[in-house]
């Protein structure tokens, strides 16, 4: 067990989560005008925009959520939903695939829009871009590690992962272990993701917590009254 | 019947000049940001033509306003979609309009006429757009590029208001007209725009009608701008926040005009309060036929001036100088006594608070040519210049009879004071024709002709009071503002690390100030 694991397995998640949590309530708090899509659809709305917007979101959502449940999920509750760690596995490789190639189409065409079309580049912040490199690179090794899975279908590694993640939210310990030998790959897929949780409060990103689930239970119109 | 006031706008299109005063104000006060280059909450177009943004009347291509969906009371849900179809197109909205279905803003570089170097040639000031900040080659569109007809009739008769309209003989010179539309954010009773927010950020005002976006909540979901039909709400490209017409609140809250009716030159604009039934709005906005619409929505306004309405109105918390107010509104005697104001395309649902005055055109000097016949002594409105077939689309769904009956009570009027002021006789049969009485035509010329600014603004304060608990505290605040510290409206509270909202000064409120000094025990 390396320094550089303890730090970046074991008290790295801690402090992402913590910057994660506390700097989107702060932001939300103090600077909510700056709380938004950030949405470039009137400087260019072509086909392909519309397009490529698209399937970068339903490719992410669907990869988000699927990071969500795989790797929470109690390792107990696979026989109950009739998985052996192996099947779960290529269900994991399959999906992920699938959902990772739509968004990653997706993000391509974004990225290129905004590096070439002369409007939005102009508008963008860098972290517009940085962000949008972040997601890319990320992306190409969530998808890298379905070549390294191919290696392995028992599905001991993804056990190990998961086991990571669990120990680590369930604050046991010793989550770092559970993953020290796991391919680098991994590693640096776990490390970005951090990152991502790290910087999610300074960027744009902060418009997932927004998801405006509720308006489907709200009536049409709205009327403030005039008491402050 | 639930009773909430609103102060309601007409524009008397007769008189209006198309001189852009209220677009320049209104820029200048509100608009002169960057990412607000382009927008324009109000602006005057030359009809006919397509308008700004392009093509905005046709719903067709744009999906704005409501639909009506079924039968009944309440069966209408907005053109482009219930509320699955609108979260599910939050990522790519396909009815959203681009940059250029307004214009590329652009600024001119007229540094370079100072420092030219000597040239045989004179320098030009060669646009940039504000968007890239790169020069420009040709201006292909702008805010107002059909003024005064400019363009080709061929783009210009796409104009929605031509439908049923035979329009081809409008092309030719002799048969050509024209008249302005000054527009602006219409306050909806039953706006499109609250709808479609994904985010609730879009409110209505309870107490005087005023639609406005909450700067804070609003996320950028970009759905209010496709959802209402007539394109007054814009997208802030630079902050990523919708932003629309305020009517000037902050004025309208001080009892005066907003900034575009204060300057009007040609005192065509008229604000009022106008009494409505919250409860009848629903049913209104969903009759089946788009030509009852304009019924419909007058019976949604309510009588000032009847016990039942002003007990009921009292019942509702409406302040008694509002009630006041709202029996000499002139919006209310021009829009129900008179019946010469129309909402602009009813046809959308969203029971439009900013009503038109048709315009009368041109008809005595083709009178005279032997071109028009005489209806009596009312020449024959329908052979106006102006078609009121197109008129008719624009204010009443197409339905002409309204149009004609307010157009026949102008030109009466002004036959009538006419003869009194220049032959020096009356003329009562004129009146009666048209369903008019002395004393009306007299307030009419008041009111329409004269048009003092005591006639046309009618606007009570409004009471801080019944708003915020302690309008003392409300003193050197930071006012009008965006972004950090200074929200846009009187919240209460400390932020995460304690710190006072600027905006309000922590302060005993005056009731508690009053217990302390009457209680003797204190």
């Amino acid at each position: 067990m390396s320094y550089l694991d303890h730090l970046l397995f074991g008290y790295l998640p801690y402090i992402a989560g913590t910057i994660f949590l506390l700097g989107s309530v702060v932001r939300f708090d103090m600077s909510q005008y700056t709380w938004k899509t950030n949405s470039s659809q009137l400087l260019d709305s072509s086909r392909r925009f519309r397009i490529a917007n698209i399937l970068f979101h339903v490719g992410i959502i669907a990869l988000f959520f699927g990071h969500l449940i795989g790797l929470l999920m109690p390792h107990s509750w696979y026989a109950f939903f009739g998985l052996t760690a192996g099947g779960k596995q290529v269900l994991a490789m399959t999906a992920g695939g699938i959902f990772g190639v739509i968004c990653l189409i997706g993000m391509l065409m974004l990225l290129h829009r905004r590096l070439t079309n002369v409007r939005v580049r102009a508008h963008s912040q860098p972290m517009d871009h940085f962000i949008l490199i972040l997601l890319f690179f990320q992306l190409t090794l969530g998808l890298g590690t379905i070549f390294v899975s191919v290696d392995h279908l028992d599905g001991s590694v993804m056990l190990m992962l998961s086991e990571w993640a669990q120990r680590i939210v369930t604050f046991q310990g010793g989550a770092a272990e559970a993953i020290a030998n796991v391919h680098w790959i991994y590693k640096a897929h776990i490390f970005l993701g951090l990152l991502m949780f790290l910087i999610f409060p300074f960027t744009r990103l902060v418009h997932i917590w927004s998801a405006p689930f509720w308006y489907l239970g709200r009536s049409y119109q709205l009327v403030r009254q005039r008491q402050g | 019947m639930r009773v909430r006031a609103q102060i309601g706008k007409v524009l008397n299109l007769d008189k209006c000049i198309g001189c852009h005063t209220c677009s320049v104000t209104c820029k200048n006060v509100w608009t002169s940001r960057e990412g607000m280059e382009y927008v324009w909450f109000n602006n005057v177009e030359t009809k006919p033509g397509i308008g700004y943004p392009k093509d905005w009347e046709n719903q067709a291509r744009w999906n704005g306003g409501w639909k009506r969906v079924g039968n009944g009371k309440g069966s209408i849900r907005p053109k482009q979609g219930g509320k699955w179809r609108i979260l599910a197109n939050v990522f790519a909205n396909p009815d959203l309009p681009q940059i250029d279905d307004y214009y590329e803003p652009f600024n001119f570089d007229y540094q370079r006429l100072h420092n030219a170097p000597e040239s045989k040639a004179q320098p030009t000031a060669k646009p940039y757009s504000a968007i890239t900040g790169k020069p420009m080659d040709k201006i292909e569109w702008g805010p107002n590029w059909e003024e005064i007809l400019g363009g080709e009739f061929e783009k210009r008769k796409q104009d929605y208001n031509f439908q049923n309209v035979q329009k081809e003989i409008y092309g030719q010179f002799e048969n050509t007209f024209m008249m302005y539309l000054p527009r602006l954010c219409e306050h909806c009773l039953n706006p499109t725009c609250v709808a479609s927010c994904p985010s609730g950020a879009i409110y209505k005002r309870e107490e005087d009608g005023i639609v406005l976006i909450d700067q804070d909540k609003c996320r950028g979901w970009r759905m209010c701008i496709s959802g209402c039909p007539y394109k007054k709400i814009y997208y802030n490209w630079q902050s990523g926040k919708s932003e629309k017409c305020t009517f000037c609140y902050p004025r309208i809250e001080q009892g005066q005009p907003t900034v575009c009716s204060e300057t009007c030159v040609g005192r065509i604009r008229y604000l009022g309060v106008i009494l409505y039934d919250a409860d009848a709005i629903e049913e209104a906005a969903s009759v089946a036929s788009e030509q009852d619409l304009y019924e419909a929505q007058m019976r949604v306004f309510l009588d000032p001036n009847d016990p039942e309405v002003i007990a009921a109105a009292k019942r509702d918390g409406v302040p008694e100088n509002w009630l006041e107010a709202a029996k000499r509104s002139p919006v209310y005697k021009m829009a129900m006594d008179w019946k010469v104001a129309f909402p602009l395309h009813p046809e959308y649902r969203t029971l439009p608070m900013v009503w038109y005055v048709p315009p009368l055109s041109p008809i005595q000097s083709a009178v005279d040519a032997g071109h028009v016949g005489l209806d009596g002594i009312i020449p024959e409105v329908e052979k106006l210049r102006i078609p009121v077939k197109y008129l008719a689309n624009m204010l009443t769904a197409g339905d002409e009879r309204p149009v004609v009956r307010a157009l026949k009570k102008m030109m009466a009027m002004r036959i009538y004071k006419r003869a009194q002021t220049v032959d020096g006789v009356d003329d009562p049969k004129v009146l009666s024709d048209v369903g008019l009485t002395e004393d009306q035509v007299e307030e009419m010329y008041q009111v329409m002709a004269i048009a003092n600014y005591e006639d046309r603004f009618d606007i009570p304060t409004n009471h801080r009071e019944l708003s915020v608990d302690d309008p003392y505290g409300e003193r050197s605040g930071c006012g009008f503002s965006f972004g950090d510290g200074c929200h846009t409206h009187g919240v209460t509270r400390n932020n995460l690390f304690g710190a006072k909202n600027p905006r309000k000064r922590a302060f005993p409120n005056r009731s508690e100030l009053l217990v302390k000094t009457h209680n003797p025990e204190a």
